[in-house]
């Protein structure tokens, strides 16, 4: 393995990232695991396997429980931090997490312009799409692929997973085809994903990031809604772990920003 | 257990009371009691809150014992000058706390605004000593689901509803100017005896020196660069000026702020010099709401004032008394002071766009935070012209949006801590 420099972890509500980045900010360690209900000492055994003596950039809803942190920063920072690395320059991140979305419209530094989050609901999120798969009996995985082989899509008029869990079923009842069910599904959580983003001052070139940003439609979606291309970072999932470790790199000294 | 006679007397649910009062305990200890550095004239509101059910209502309930009117209300459009003026007392009702929601939610619809809910639900409880003691609960007409709750709270207490008209125009002068009439007689009716120009010029002159003092404090909470207090502690004061004695809590203001021009000029300050400072401005928050303010301050700016009811919008502007010789002229000055607030039930209200702009240039702040509960309609509306006009100054502004409940506390961290970055 090559060596690391710095160390960033995202302890999210769903999921634990945590990435090793060399001097140019390159990963060249990852590891990602669902977050169990015992926070803290799971994070303190993922630690002790980390190399000690770089620093540590933490994150996330549990970020403060990581007491050997060199830093720790806003989840929002460290998104626009990671994503600016394939920006290169200013530009709108858009991350679908499990639990939320966000966008962000960055500068020239990758430091935050203007932000915005989804409300208290799970519309427009992963989770959107992990309810409906598991009603339709689909692994979430499986959704883009059922979606690419629609010839149509029927429209799913909710935004809320939970009601969209019923539309889906009455929808399948009637004899709908489940690829374009499926379609539908997508093109609901893009739009609503589309809207969260025209609310801002949106600056080309844009980044997908998130788990969701694996799925190839959601994107390709997107880039219908916006009429903007969308590029796709390798390791979309770890972006807010990867601006961790760039500025605990960055950061010399030991800083607490909240 | 000491109240328990006293509760019994109001017909209180006592278990569930004590359940109420455990949980503010806690809160309290954690967000307030714990912090560092507070103004040791802050001791009288902890002692305050401390008694919140208890010494305070004692005394309510040796005024309603010696016939005194008590008015609830759960607006600053009611004129207490008027309750104050017949010896009686006007208090603000609970509203604050997710704890009476659900049972609030068995009658009224989900979907409207949480103080509505809490208010009428601390009702069904029997949980509010205020709500038992007051002789009428004073509604009025500020939105429409307020409007509608009254009818049903009048099942179960007694409410008498003021109309607040909702423009400015010669009309609607006319209206309130009945409005206060009618208030006016309806208070002496409960006191049992007539207001007279004496008595009411006294009342002005008591409720104009508490504004005052509030006025006083929102000057000194963030003065050249120091906050001599936590944004925490100023609402609190605020949130406590809707209960206490009018006389006795001008004076333990006053008090705290002899102290805090002590603090400032000795550079003492409860945050870092460099300390982001912040306006919060929109619906207000009443006790025990403490959401937004200790999720700011625990991110690492500072609250320095509150554009809202519970805030500027109660003590910004006085009663002109001067030159006024009759009754009939001091209810003109009072029509004068209250068609000067800027609550966003009024139409057009742009005054209130530009006392947003004037409060962020008095207090230099960094950033505004808009803060709108779930459902209100007109505050969540206004927030767009408000928002704009805040960008056209260039001023940072995030609006949150939420209720009293604690599920979006994390997430309403994320968008705070990052909005305060963005302003370092």
């Amino acid at each position: 393995m090559e060596r690391i420099k710095a160390i960033g972890i995202d302890a999210g509500s769903t999921a634990i990232k945590v990435v090793g980045i060399n001097e140019k900010g390159n990963i060249v360690f990852y590891k990602v695991e669902p977050t169990s209900f015992q926070m803290k000492p799971q994070l303190e055994k993922i630690i002790e396997e980390l190399p000690k003596d770089v620093p540590i950039g933490a994150t996330g809803y549990g970020g403060d429980l990581i007491s050997n942190a060199t830093i720790t920063a806003s989840e929002i920072r460290c998104h626009s931090k990671g994503a600016h690395l394939f920006l290169k320059g200013p530009g709108t991140v858009i991350d679908i997490g499990g639990q939320d979305s966000k966008v962000i419209v960055i500068d020239q530094e990758g430091e935050v312009i203007d932000f915005t989050m989804n409300d208290k609901c799970a519309a427009g999120t992963g989770r959107f799409l992990e309810t409906t798969a598991w009603r339709l009996k689909t692994p979430v995985e499986e959704m883009a692929r059922f979606a690419e082989k629609a010839d149509r899509e029927v429209q799913v008029s909710s935004v809320c997973a939970v009601f969209a869990e019923s539309e889906v079923i009455s929808m399948v009842a009637k004899g709908e085809p489940m690829e374009a069910v499926i379609k539908g599904l997508h093109r609901a959580l893009a739009k609503r994903v589309a809207s969260l983003a025209q609310s801002l001052n949106i600056i080309p070139p844009i980044l997908l990031s998130g788990g969701v940003a694996q799925n190839p439609v959601i994107k390709s979606m997107l880039e219908e809604e916006l009429k903007e291309k969308i590029i796709v970072p390798p390791y979309p999932q770890l972006m807010g772990a990867l601006g961790a470790a760039i500025i605990s790199m960055e950061s010399k000294t030991k800083v607490t920003n909240r | 257990m000491a109240y328990e006679e006293l509760y019994k007397k109001l017909d209180m649910d006592i278990e569930k009371h004590n359940q109420l009062m455990e949980i503010l305990g806690q809160v309290y200890q954690e967000l307030f009691l714990s912090r560092k550095n507070r103004p040791e004239g802050m001791n009288y509101f902890d002692g305050v809150i401390a008694e919140i059910h208890g010494k305070r209502i004692e005394e309510l309930f040796a005024l309603k014992e010696q016939g005194r009117a008590l008015v609830g209300t759960f607006c600053i459009f009611v004129p207490e000058e008027i309750v104050v003026a017949a010896k009686g007392a006007c208090y603000g009702l609970c509203g604050g706390a997710q704890f009476s929601i659900p049972e609030a939610e068995a009658h009224l619809p989900r979907n409207i605004c949480p103080l509505i809910k809490s208010a009428y639900g601390f009702k069904l409880q029997r949980t509010c000593p205020y709500t038992q003691l007051a002789d009428v609960i004073y509604g009025e007409t500020t939105c429409e689901a307020k409007k509608k709750t009254w009818e049903l709270l009048s099942q179960l207490h007694r409410v008498h509803v003021m109309h607040i008209p909702h423009k400015k125009e010669t009309l609607e002068r006319e209206l309130w100017r009945k409005e206060i009439e009618r208030f006016k007689v309806e208070i002496e009716e409960l006191a049992g005896n007539t207001i007279s120009f004496e008595n009411l010029k006294e009342g002005i002159e008591t409720v104009n020196a508490k504004r005052n003092a509030m006025k006083r404090l929102y000057d000194l909470r963030c003065k050249d660069g120091v906050v001599s207090i936590a944004g925490l502690d100023a609402l609190l004061v605020n949130q406590i000026s809707f209960y206490d004695d009018p006389v006795r809590f001008a004076q333990q203001v006053n008090q705290l702020c002899d102290e805090l021009e002590e603090r400032i000029e000795k550079g003492i300050s409860v945050f870092p010099e460099d300390v982001p400072k912040i306006l919060v401005s929109g619906t207000p928050m009443a006790p025990p709401n403490w959401k937004l303010h200790s999720i700011i301050e625990q991110s690492g700016a500072a609250v320095v004032a509150e554009e809202a009811c519970i805030g500027a919008r109660y003590f910004r502007d006085n009663v002109d008394v001067s030159g006024c010789e009759t009754v009939e002229d001091l209810i003109d000055a009072l029509l004068e002071r209250y068609l000067k607030i800027d609550c966003a039930c009024f139409t057009p209200n742009d005054e209130r766009v530009e006392n947003v702009i004037k409060m962020c240039r008095e207090k230099r702040v960094d950033g505004v935070v808009y803060y709108t509960l779930s459902f209100c309609h007109t505050y969540n509306v206004e927030s767009k012209k408000v928002m704009d006009r805040l960008k056209e100054e260039g001023i940072p502004v995030l609006r949150i949006e939420t209720d009293y409940s604690m599920e979006d506390v994390e997430q309403i961290r994320t968008r705070v801590e990052a909005f305060i970055e963005t302003l370092r």
